[in-house]
């Protein structure tokens, strides 16, 4: 057992899956020498050599493209993004080649890539750092977008992505990379893709959401458990493809769902779960569907930065008004 | 003040556009078999190009992409690698793609609109054509430093076009290139047109093959429409990747007969008089005047071989007409390696929509 934070968990899970499979190397900008802007990479190119753990020049593009060309040839290449904000020039390279290789060649050539990258608010960083931009990714086919809110669930999630054959993007909560501390195991035991996790069972309402805002979310619940209403909480944890099947069963005994992601609210993921409801969940909803979101600005630099951000009180007054619902 | 670099990039031509040797030829190019190899290679791609154009003009084929006048970049450049080598073509080299071993047929059956036609029979580990221009150069980098990680004697190598040469991803795999000393080939296949737009639009570089002088690989430019020439420069650049001394950027200068693809017209754009001047340069002419000349090609031989590439054209023609297309379920086969969950329910739709 080793008590680890989510970013150590990272780290923690890239050197199992490193250990246990000679094909799996990691590329990115800052990885090898400094461990990671984030340190998440810390001390692994002592362990396994600059040949598996590459700094790479400052090419955005170049790092995607080359864990399409790594990846068709048999190794299972690990990239950092430093920030989300830089991780778009590489869209090209996902949408355009990772998601579709295997397909476009019937399965002749693969691209078992894991492409990671911090995102989110909330730590007062400077523009272009802040942004939860999952739902470009999750309208990607071929592609799997995961994003893990434990450091037990980071671990386990991210040896599951790079074991997967297919290309995910595993997108990190930098907001709570340090927040808290879990006791890991370090077993090589993977977590469940494509299924929600059941953080808090309740039978008044379900809480959907992922990431950072699980640590809102759970604390919404335990105030409205303390007011006597209790509400299932799930992360999504994979976005896509999408465990509605989770979210549906939870609603029918539920009646009642609030939707919490800090990516903007139109356009974003918890639209594709609240269509999922109205069509699948109609008949067993008590109350209409909502959202707590980011807004549909840009995101503002620190100083307007929590306005942005749901906060517990935004869920809290969403949650009551649906609970309130006759 | 101190120079402090200075480059040069040298020109190679062996045969000029009369046939005539200026200077002695490389010694692959003694052996006539070599020769006449690289000389049906091109008739054969020219052949199927007519072909493919023309199943395009009569609705048996989707938009085409014809490489008439240049096939020889192609042609030197796949004759110039070994079976081991990855090739990552762009979208107008089906001459090498014929010459390292994907089938006329799947390449019909690409542009036909069949996924089947990038699962290659032959070169399994060669690349499908690329699209999105200039995109597959990182994926050229990234294979070679598969090659180099795994410590391979084999090289990768990658065509683009002169419009790529603009793009990022062309420069940063260059540079990615050349940082890592990596096992890789670039060839800018150009044909002075992107489209609508003149080489002279394209950028303000006397040439493309000073592009890699800044990525810190050697540049070098043939007479593209010399087939000899793409063999012997391209040659060297792979067995110096493949003995370790890194990458290389060969630009071979060659024209656009054709249209962009069978969707463009380029009399809209283009001068016909243009096309008509570039037309004395083809590389096809100058090497059959050159075997002519030396005595080495016959009339008859010329004959044979024109019937026997419109024959191998014609099988691969009507076996692709006869090939039924997939089941529409075949779009969520290799979607993911297991089908998700999530998805099971529009696979079934679409199964039950195909069944009724």
């Amino acid at each position: 057992m080793t008590e680890a934070t989510l970013v150590e968990a990272v780290g923690l899970a890239l050197a199992c899956a490193m250990e246990d499979d000679e094909t799996v190397l990691l590329l990115g900008e800052d990885i090898g020498v400094d461990g990671g802007v984030f340190r998440a990479t810390a001390d692994l190119i002592a362990r396994f050599g600059a040949g598996r753990v590459m700094d790479t020049p400052l090419s955005e593009s170049l790092f995607a493209g080359l864990a399409v060309g790594l990846g068709a040839q048999g190794f299972r290449p690990v990239v950092e993004y430093q920030f989300m904000g830089f991780i778009y020039p590489a869209i090209d390279q996902i949408l355009n080649h990772a998601g579709r290789l295997r397909n476009r060649t019937r399965g002749r050539l693969t691209c078992p890539l894991v492409i990671r990258a911090p995102f989110g608010g909330g730590i007062h960083a400077p523009e272009h750092h802040s942004e939860s931009m999952e739902a470009l990714f999750a309208h990607i086919p071929g592609i799997r977008v995961v994003i893990p809110s434990s450091p037990a669930r980071a671990y386990g999630l991210l040896l599951a992505a790079i074991r997967d054959p297919d290309p995910v993007v595993f997108l990190e909560p930098k907001r709570i990379y340090r927040a808290l501390k879990e006791d890991i195991a370090d077993d090589g035991i993977a977590a469940p893709l494509d299924q929600c996790f059941t953080l808090r069972a309740g039978r008044d309402m379900t809480l959907v959401t992922w990431g950072a805002m699980v640590v809102e979310t759970l604390a919404a619940a335990e105030i409205l458990a303390a007011e006597g209403v209790e509400a299932e909480v799930i992360d999504v944890a994979t976005l896509k493809p999408l465990d509605m099947a989770a979210i549906l069963s939870s609603v029918e005994r539920t009646g009642r769902c609030v939707i919490v992601h800090e990516a903007p609210l139109s356009g974003g993921v918890g639209a594709e779960i609240a269509a999922g409801l109205a069509n699948r969940g109609l008949v067993n909803l008590l109350a209409p569907v909502q959202r707590v979101a980011g807004y549909d600005t840009v995101m503002p630099l620190p100083r307007l930065e929590t306005d942005y951000m749901p906060t517990e009180e935004r869920i809290l007054r969403t949650a009551r008004r649906v609970l309130a619902y006759a | 003040m101190t120079q402090i670099a200075s480059f040069t990039i040298e020109h190679t031509r062996f045969l000029d556009p009369k046939g005539q040797a200026t200077q002695a030829l490389p010694a692959f190019a003694q052996n006539r078999e070599a020769l006449i190899d690289l000389y049906k290679a091109m008739v054969l791609t020219r052949t199927f190009d007519a072909k493919a154009v023309s199943l395009q003009r009569t609705g048996r084929l989707g938009t085409y992409a014809s490489s008439l006048g240049q096939e020889a970049v192609p042609v030197g450049t796949a004759a110039a690698m070994r079976a081991e080598d990855v090739f990552l073509p762009s979208f107008r080299e089906q001459g090498g793609q014929i010459l390292r071993g994907v089938r006329m047929t799947e390449i019909l059956l690409y542009w036909g609109g069949d996924e089947r036609g990038s699962d290659f029979a032959g070169p399994r580990e060669d690349f499908p054509i690329c699209i999105p221009v200039g995109t597959h150069a990182p994926h050229a980098a990234g294979v070679a430093r598969a090659f180099q990680l795994r410590g391979e004697a084999r090289v990768a190598v990658c065509v683009f076009g002169d419009g790529a040469t603009s793009r990022g991803d062309v420069y940063e795999a260059m540079n990615f290139a050349g940082v890592q000393n990596l096992p890789v080939v670039f060839v800018v296949n150009n044909n002075l047109w992107a489209i609508s737009v003149p080489r002279s639009r394209q950028t303000a570089a006397e040439t493309l093959a000073q592009k890699g002088i800044a990525a810190g690989i050697p540049g070098m430019q043939v007479d593209g429409n010399d087939v000899i020439a793409v063999r012997h420069a391209v040659g060297l650049a792979i067995e110096r990747a493949r003995a370790g001394k890194g990458p290389a950027l060969v630009e071979a200068l060659t024209y656009r007969l054709s249209d962009h693809t069978t969707a463009d017209d380029a009399s809209r754009y283009r001068d016909d008089a243009e096309v008509s001047a570039r037309w004395k340069e083809e590389p096809i002419s100058r090497l059959r005047q050159y075997l002519i000349e030396s005595e080495t090609w016959t009339k008859a031989e010329e004959e044979t071989l024109i019937a026997d590439c419109a024959a191998q054209v014609e099988a691969a023609v009507s076996e692709y007409l006869a090939t039924p297309p997939l089941p529409p379920t075949a779009m969520f086969d290799h979607l993911y390696a297991v089908l998700p969950t999530a998805l099971a329910e529009q696979r079934a739709e679409v199964e039950e929509a195909s069944e009724s």
